[in-house]
């Protein structure tokens, strides 16, 4: 049990010594080695990194640097990676033997180490992670501190204005000027539907109940998305401080965050900072000596896609086989075990704490007029720069993909964007320029989701694309109402004949007629949304619909049954690499003279594309 | 009153309705049908087949008239373009995931799927593919699933879980292959389930349905050298003619028996005649227990549903089950004996036929306690339903038929036989032998009224013979349970329990004619049928077992007394500890 004094002092204290994580002129002798600890550095063996730092180091017997585990930096595609501070040099691509060097050439010797420094896509090569392209539109709030302090570390979160929101809370606020301060944040849901997050913990504080419950859904769902897992593994403490201050706010005592089983790094540290936060009387009875009690347990979900909807996120929790319940009432009114119940998202939680401090007009200075703040995405697809990235709403497409994504790899086109996930829509070339916000989104046909941002090129096949989202749903489907479980997998067996050239016209018409009525009377979010990527596909990309229907082709290699790859002749030089490359040598033509492809034997597999220096081989 | 009345506009038309009402219930007063399907009054309101969906103005997407209630102000639209097109359109990927063979299916024309087919004229299936396919589970004595005619309404899950606490099934896999089955994906026979058949009363399909013994019993029929004699359980009479389209609760009696003797049955008897009996051992059991305070509370055993339940869920109780066979198991020993006996015919070609409204019967005519000298006491075991195609398969116009009665000497039976089929029955008839035989008068205060009505669970206080009893009476397995824990626990008091598996007793048999869910959601059916059960109990001349002139005589030639040992060795049996799964 710690006093406010004592906390107050370790964050004092603690702040002196974590001077250099966030100050480059810090006068201090002391290095700090950060190694990230996310997922995915972690599965490219950033354990190992770290270990054969600290072990050379105690070998070379080198004191005054230290070797800390922190969350994700965000620019994954470089990962493992290490960044050293104060001088903030970022090292990518870091394998465990390369510590030596690092250790010898950096630490010892002052000098950095060349060979792992990264180049930004522009080829220049980057000393420090500001002078990154990724990360100079970026504004990051929900990961402040992910890739800053070591999150299975409390006292490094307190030196970071840890725990004070919730002081300030329980000293200066009533739970009504808390609600007040969220709604006029215009904080909105970071889950996908984005409804105002005042408004939702306003009416679960008027619901009547003597119990009442918070929520934290962590069962980050979307094929591609991470941005939750992330928060979680590099600043777990700033969730659970938000889920105390939704107690305090909406009159609960108990909270339940429910993540998913397949983030095991999440889970443990959340369990870490849980174990924390009740060792210092953060959690449990008397929270810094008020009348408040709180506390919170992790409940697992075993990985299905539609417990991240709500009411089947509450029936899981409660034991019972995750399936979506019918709305209204909905959970603020009748929820866990039947109590009112504050549902909120991983990302909306992260936002609370810095409203609190930093007040809601400064929060409600970013963003659009009715998107306020920032949002994570994680970037994924055919980007340079994959990774997790944080912008004010407003941000365009196009900056996200070119400036801080990098732009497209392989001198590839931008065809178009998925956001959303399976539940969202495709965003086409002629709406780079759409400021990414909720309305702007959807006006658009597509959504916010929780976050999830696919990027593709001119080679990916968009009925291939709507057939690939409906598998997800398909497969994730609970089952329990008639237009999702068997809806759904009629439009996907539609979207499979038209892929294999077995489709007709009137299939396009069914497709429609099935996506309407699956929106409409579905029971719950992810049936209502799952004929979003085929509709929006459909909008912006019709004519490669019919092209599969009447034609019987695809303009890509995507749908190997009805492309075709054809040497121009005109074009065709007669040099012959193709030939050479084909792997089923189905390229006949002799030497000098124009090469031919013998369909028949054709595996569409395009490295014939590939290698023709004139541009002569299509589909 | 006034205040709780909340006014919305319905197709047009205005409606009131208290609050807390749902759309579909508000829409009914005004004469308005919304079509259902996994919708079943109080047992599963779930909103899962989405048929029931209306346009709410004002309100995004469709609402769900079988779960949301009506507020004040609302304007719903039951039948727009949008709300006909999605309905077609549930409908028809309803159908194209089923078998669709109502040509085959027991349930053709009782049938929900096909009367909402035939409502929407569905003619072709716009959204043909692939079909979830299962293996039909035809293991069990007592229940059939056919699962590729199930639609996931989850009426029997509910039915199973809710209503009866049994939870043998439920929903497994996900999405397109979600299906309903048991743990470890097992048969039915192999599992927690007791046979009560609740879940066929529940399926709007014909995905539940029983096993069929109609073909075991044809035969023995044409055979000259069998004696076929059949017995028909109290229930059935006061719903045999439902399936013929008379009104709910019509005691059809005499027609039946006259059905019986026209299919060629050798003698029609009446389990009537054998609850007797029942009452006769049951009571002096009851008597002598009561007495000796010796394993109290004494708790009924004519349920085979609910004596598999507890072997399989309170083995620890077993002792307080009375020992007594159920009627029909007693009347099927005493034909293959004494009346083998008396009307010198070689018990081996006796073939007992048992006409009942349950189909756990079937299950419990197979145990091998039920059998004297390596014979079966029952043969075969048909339901109600079963009976009424066997007469329609004999072409036999029932509504036109004449009254006949019971064949002597094993027709005749008392009030207090006819009322076993409902809840508190079996309690009221022991209670009134019981009085008399404690008191050695003949009393005439013979209602007992508290062990009587709609309750899953009734408790009393009778005053007999100057001492006070306390009795319950429970009906559905979910009322046993708690009525069980409670004896567990040490805090019952009861001397005689008396359990029933169905709720409302055997009125509301597995074996019974099917009640859609509309008629479910607007009539009594339970009320009807007892009530029927009642009034025969009143009309009858002899209204206490032991003094059924039958069972005077059985007991003089035969049985000596009460619990003797030929009575022992005949009409009483053993329970053991089951397991609930066999893996």
């Amino acid at each position: 049990m710690k006093t406010i004094e004592e906390i107050c002092k370790i964050r004092e204290d603690k702040r002196k010594e974590l001077d250099l994580r966030v100050n480059t002129q810090s006068d201090t002798r002391e290095k700090h080695i950060l190694v990230c600890h996310g997922t995915g550095c972690t599965s490219s063996e950033s354990p190992k990194i770290l270990e054969n730092f600290r072990k050379i180091l105690k070998e070379k017997n080198i004191e005054n640097v230290r070797v800390i585990m922190t969350g994700c930096f965000g620019l994954c595609a470089k990962g493992p990676i290490v960044i050293i501070r104060p001088e903030d040099t970022f090292y990518a691509m870091v394998k465990p033997e390369d510590c030596e060097e690092i250790i010898n050439t950096h630490i010892i010797e002052g000098k950095r180490v060349d060979r792992l420094l990264c180049k930004d896509i522009d080829g220049k090569i980057v000393q420090s992670l500001d002078e990154l392209n990724f990360y100079k539109k970026q504004k990051r709030i929900a990961l402040k501190n992910c890739g800053v302090i070591n999150p299975e570390d409390i006292d490094e979160y307190i030196a970071f204005d840890g725990y004070k929101a919730l002081e300030k809370v329980l000293k200066d606020m009533t739970p009504d000027e808390v609600i007040d301060e969220i709604k006029k944040s215009g904080l909105r849901g970071r889950g996908g539907a984005g409804f105002p997050t005042g408004n939702k913990w306003e009416l679960t504080k008027a619901a009547v109940g003597e119990q009442k419950y918070v929520v934290c859904n962590a069962d980050e769902g979307d094929p591609g998305a991470f941005m939750d897992r992330s928060i979680l593994e590099g600043d777990p403490h700033s969730v659970l401080e938000s889920m105390i201050i939704a107690g305090y706010a909406i009159g609960a005592d108990k909270g339940y965050i429910y993540v998913r089983a397949e983030y095991p790094i999440a889970v443990h540290r959340f369990q870490i900072a849980i174990d924390e936060a009740r060792e210092y009387g953060i959690l449990g009875k008397n929270i810094f000596g008020s009348s408040m009690s709180f506390d919170v347990e992790i409940r697992l979900g075993a990985g299905a896609f539609v417990c991240g909807e709500e009411t089947a996120l509450l029936e899981s929790i409660e034991g019972k086989r995750g399936q979506p319940r019918v709305k209204p009432p909905y959970p603020a009114q009748c929820g866990l075990w039947g109590k009112p119940t504050l549902i909120n998202n991983v990302e909306t939680f992260a936002n609370i704490t810095r409203i609190i401090l930093n007040g809601a007009e400064w929060y409600s200075s970013i963003g659009t007029e009715k998107s306020k703040g920032t949002k994570v995405f994680a970037l994924g697809g055919n980007v340079n720069n994959i990774g997790l990235v944080e912008v004010p709403m407003g941000t365009t497409l196009r900056e996200i993909v070119y400036d801080i994504g990098g732009g497209i790899p392989n001198r590839r086109e931008f065809k178009a964007a998925q956001t959303g996930g399976p539940s969202g829509g495709c965003i086409p070339k002629e709406h780079l320029d759409t400021p990414i916000d909720y309305e702007s989104l959807k006006e658009i046909g597509s959504m916010m989701g929780s976050g999830g941002m696919i990027i593709m090129d001119d080679t990916k096949c968009m009925v291939s694309l709507a057939k690939f989202y409906l598998e997800f749903t398909v497969s994730e489907s609970c089952g329990k109402c008639t237009p999702c479980r068997i809806g759904t997998k009629r439009m996907l067996e539609i979207l499979q004949k038209l892929c294999d050239g077995k489709g007709e016209e009137m299939d396009i018409y069914r497709l429609e007629k099935l996506a309407l009525n699956i929106q409409r009377a579905s029971i719950c979010g992810l049936g209502q949304s799952a004929p979003n990527p085929v509709i929006s596909a459909m909008k912006y990309f019709r004519e490669e619909f019919k092209e599969h229907a009447i034609d019987k082709t695809c303009r890509t290699l995507e749908c190997k049954a009805i492309s075709k790859i054809i040497i121009n002749e005109e074009k065709c030089k007669g040099c012959g690499l193709c030939q050479r490359a084909c792997p089923v040598n189905a390229i006949e033509g002799k030497d000098r003279e124009k090469r031919v492809i013998n369909q028949d034997k054709c595996i569409k597999c395009g490295t014939c594309l590939t290698n023709c220096p004139f541009k002569a081989i299509g589909n | 009153m006034e205040k709780d009345l909340v006014t919305l506009t319905i197709d047009g038309q205005k409606v009131q309705a208290p609050k807390g009402t749902t759309i579909l219930q508000a829409a009914k007063k005004a004469g308005i049908d919304i079509p259902t399907l996994c919708f079943l009054k109080e047992i599963n309101e779930v909103g899962d087949c989405r048929m029931c969906i209306v346009e709410v103005e004002g309100r995004r997407g469709f609402a769900t008239s079988c779960i949301q209630t009506v507020e004040e102000g609302m304007v719903v639209h039951t039948h727009s373009p949008n709300v006909l097109e999605a309905r077609h359109v549930i409908l028809d990927l309803i159908i194209s995931n089923h078998s669709k063979d109502c040509l085959t299916c027991t349930r053709s024309g009782n049938c929900e799927l096909q009367a909402l087919a035939n409502k929407f004229n569905i003619s072709t299936i716009e959204f043909e593919g692939e079909r979830t396919k299962h293996k039909i589970d035809d293991v069990s004595p007592s229940i059939v699933r056919d699962f590729n005619k199930c639609i996931l309404c989850r009426r029997c899950v509910s039915a199973c879980k809710k209503v009866q606490k049994v939870g043998a099934i439920d929903c497994i896999n996900r999405g397109f292959e979600s299906c309903i089955s048991t743990a470890y994906d097992k048969s039915l026979n192999d599992v927690n389930c007791t046979n009560c058949g609740q879940c066929i009363q529940a399926c709007p399909t014909g995905a539940l349905h029983e096993r069929e013994n109609i073909n075991d019993v044809w035969p023995k029929l044409k055979d000259p050298d069998t004696y076929v004699i059949v017995q028909t359980a109290p229930a059935v009479r006061v719903a045999l003619g439902e399936e013929f389209g008379m009104p709910i609760g019509t005691n059809v009696t005499g027609k039946m028996v006259t059905a019986l003797k026209r299919l060629g049955f050798n003698k029609v008897f009446d389990t009537n005649t054998g609850a007797d009996f029942t009452i006769m051992e049951e009571a002096n059991e009851f008597i002598d227990r009561f007495k000796a305070n010796d394993n109290l509370p004494m708790i009924t055993s004519c349920s085979p549903g609910w004596i598999k339940y507890i072997e399989m869920n309170y083995p620890e109780l077993l002792p307080h089950l009375s020992s007594c066979k159920s009627p029909h198991e007693m009347f099927g020993a005493l034909l293959k004996t004494y009346y083998a006996q008396k009307e010198n015919i070689d018990p081996k070609k006796i073939y007992v036929v048992s006409v009942m409204p349950c189909i756990a019967k079937k299950f419990e005519r197979q145990r091998t306690e039920m059998q004297n000298d390596g014979m079966y006491d029952v043969d075969a075991v048909i339901t109600t339903r079963e009976l009424s195609r066997m007469i329609k398969q004999a072409n036999i116009e029932f509504t036109s038929l004449e009254d006949t009665n019971f064949d002597s000497p094993m027709g005749e039976a008392t009030g207090a036989a006819a009322i076993f089929g409902t809840t508190g029955g079996v309690m009221e008839a022991a209670l009134r032998t019981a009085q008399d035989v404690l008191t050695g008068q003949d009393l005439k205060k013979i209602d007992f009224e508290q062990v009587r009505g709609e309750q899953g669970i009734k408790r009393a206080t009778v005053n007999i013979a100057g001492k006070e009893l306390k009795v319950v009476a429970a009906s559905g397995l979910a009322n046993a349970q708690k009525i069980m824990e409670e004896i567990k626990s040490g805090k019952a008091d009861y001397q005689f329990v008396e359990i029933m598996a169905c709720p409302g007793g055997c009125i509301m048999g597995g074996g019974q004619p099917i009640k859609n869910s509309k008629i479910r959601s607007e009539v009594d059916v339970r009320k009807l049928r007892a009530d029927s059960l009642y009034s025969i109990d009143e009309k009858s001349v002899i209204r206490k077992s032991h003094e059924n002139p039958v069972i005077k005589k059985v007991y003089e030639d035969f049985l000596e007394k009460p619990g003797s040992e030929i009575a022992h060795k005949l009409l009483h049996t053993k329970y053991y500890k089951r397991e609930k799964y066999n893996i």
